[in-house]
């Protein structure tokens, strides 16, 4: 698929440049951020997720419409 | 120039209630009327135009079940130039027509701002017994879906088979970045558990390739030839197919990259390449069903590709025709530039991984809580309560909704949407409906898409038709509007 490559390298090719120069430091610290942040979103969800989840799916029942 | 894409969305709200029994549509409409009363007073919707059974195919198919229009139930016209109504057994709102998808992206947020102000005055009704809950989602997961429908002006000289084969491509494979997720499939008798994760909430229910239906046997094209517009010169696309965004840059990607796709049929400058799968409704499923992005489908010429390679074909296509034609046919706002800049990175973001996209795109979003949450309670993948993290996803409680806690990107600010909840879009014939309504409510018998029936109290009743959705500005009727006090003035002038 000519027109994809062609794409890629264009568009895409200057965003991995970027990435392979700052992977090592820069790759770690955005994983273990997100892996904070998860941890911190997961904690609210604990928190704010409906008690019984099975009667809130159970009882959530729509009629199809459009 | 290219004809201006002007474009709406309508969205049908899934609706609960906290204690006791709910007959949805005595709920639906509690909500529309409570809204009604508390907010805009009430103008009826215009029945005269509705023929949702004429199909953009020619030949009237007897077979097909378009849907009814329920004449009967709430309906109502607001001063944004929306129409906010029970559709069914759900309360849907529809945008007014808009100019750009930016635009557009705002007034579809200004309908979560309806329906939590109509909930709000519900529950203040009589006795606080109309605690209701309401979900921007598309399924119950138990087989029953409500749609998120879009509209687009079209050339009415593009032919429909012209519009179905643009389409098809980019319907099925747009799903990697407006797919809202789902947890498992509704079609367990065929796969069991065998899917605990898809990027769409739709694609389960869509059976055929083009058609009239949207309640069964739901096509990838629906047929619906109904511009709300001169029928010589327009067509209105009226797509099916997509999920309910709760975020706000998906819903921005899918209507303007859907919007540049029609535009570029309309001057034949789609890529030559073969873009149309074999099967497109089971590649259609197999991308939904695919969270890797990596799994090839067929193409109708036989070559295999996956969905980023299609959208890469389309985008690469897009810079192509915009260096060309400009993009002015999708708004004069920025929207068309940033179209082109999201979806390149949306798609970049796709290739390399898809959690890089979890600001943007809600599947990405609501896998990361659900696999995050699945990980750290060590839950099975049929747990209810992954299910109930897929609905609560969807709830527009301020309190309870898990999209807003995901931290997803805004495109509109809280001011700009409390503004569009009141007041028209300016440059489309939605200022006119929208102002008619604000200023001449009581001599107004009733509106609708193309027309605003005035009822002066003496006189035989009076349609002023507005069949070309790009006039009816603010520029072109403020001053009219200024000089009019009242409903007669207006007429008056509009005569003169």
């Amino acid at each position: 698929m000519p027109e994809r490559e062609q794409v890629r390298r264009r568009e895409g090719g200057r965003a991995e440049d970027t990435v392979v120069e700052e992977a090592p430091v820069a790759g770690a610290d955005t994983a273990a951020k997100l892996k904070n942040d998860l941890d911190d979103l997961l904690d609210e969800i604990d928190e704010v997720l409906e008690d019984n989840a099975e009667e809130f799916v159970k009882n959530y029942v729509q009629k199809g419409g459009e | 120039m290219a004809l201006a894409k002007i474009l709406g969305i309508e969205t049908e709200y899934g609706i609960t209630q906290l204690q006791g029994f709910v007959d949805p549509v005595l709920a639906s409409t509690i909500l529309v009327n409570a809204y009604a009363a508390a907010r805009s007073g009430k103008v009826r919707w215009d029945f005269f135009d509705e023929a949702p059974g004429r199909d953009a195919r020619g030949a009237a198919n007897f077979d097909a079940m378009p849907p009814m229009v329920e004449t009967h139930l709430a309906n109502t016209v607001l001063t944004n130039g929306a129409r906010f109504y029970v559709d069914h057994a759900h309360p849907e709102y529809s945008s007014p027509e808009c100019a750009s998808a930016l635009e557009a992206v705002c007034f579809d947020v200004a309908g979560e701002l309806v329906l939590r102000r109509a909930v709000a005055a519900a529950s203040q009704m009589r006795t606080s017994e109309f605690d209701f809950v309401v979900y921007k989602n598309n399924s119950d997961g138990k087989g029953n879906s409500y749609g998120c429908h879009e509209n687009y002006l079209v050339d009415r000289r593009l032919s429909f088979d012209a519009i179905v084969a643009a389409c098809i491509p980019h319907f099925i494979t747009r799903s990697i970045f407006i797919g809202a997720g789902k947890v498992g499939s509704e079609l367990r008798e065929e796969v069991g558990n065998e899917i605990p994760y898809q990027l769409t909430q739709r694609a389960d229910f869509f059976e055929e390739l083009v058609g009239l239906e949207t309640t069964v046997k739901r096509p990838l094209v629906n047929t619906r030839d109904e511009p709300h517009a001169d029928p010589r010169r327009f067509r209105r696309l009226h797509v099916i197919i997509g999920d309910a965004n709760m975020s706000e840059v998906a819903t921005f990607l899918k209507l303007s990259t859907t919007a540049l796709v029609l535009a570029m049929a309309e001057h034949h400058a789609l890529p030559q390449i073969d873009l149309m799968p074999a099967d497109p409704v089971s590649a259609f499923r197999q991308i939904s069903r695919d969270v890797s992005l990596r799994k090839p489908f067929a193409l109708k010429s036989g070559r295999l590709v996956t969905a980023l390679d299609v959208q890469w074909a389309l985008y690469e296509a897009a810079v192509n025709f915009c260096e060309q034609e400009g993009l002015e046919m999708l708004g004069s706002d920025g929207s068309g530039a940033l179209c082109l800049e999201r979806w390149e990175m949306v798609l970049s973001q796709l290739e390399r991984d898809p959690f890089e996209a979890a600001s943007t795109v809600d599947w990405v979003a609501k896998l990361r809580l659900v696999e995050g949450f699945q990980e750290r309670h060590g839950l099975d993948a049929t747990s209810a309560k992954l299910r109930a993290i897929d609905l609560q996803y969807h709830d527009l409680r301020p309190e309870k909704s898990l999209a807003l806690k995901v931290g997803l990107e805004r495109l509109t600010t809280d001011e700009a949407v409390r503004e569009a909840e009141i007041e028209p879009p300016l440059t489309t014939r939605a200022f006119f409906r929208g102002r008619c309504v604000s200023r001449y409510q009581n001599s107004i018998d009733s509106a609708n898409w193309d027309s605003v029936v005035f009822d002066l109290g003496s006189d035989p009743l009076r349609r002023v038709p507005m069949m070309d959705p790009t006039r009816g500005t603010a520029r072109e009727t403020s001053a009219l509007f200024d000089q009019s006090p009242t409903a007669a003035d207006l007429l008056h002038a509009l005569e003169s």
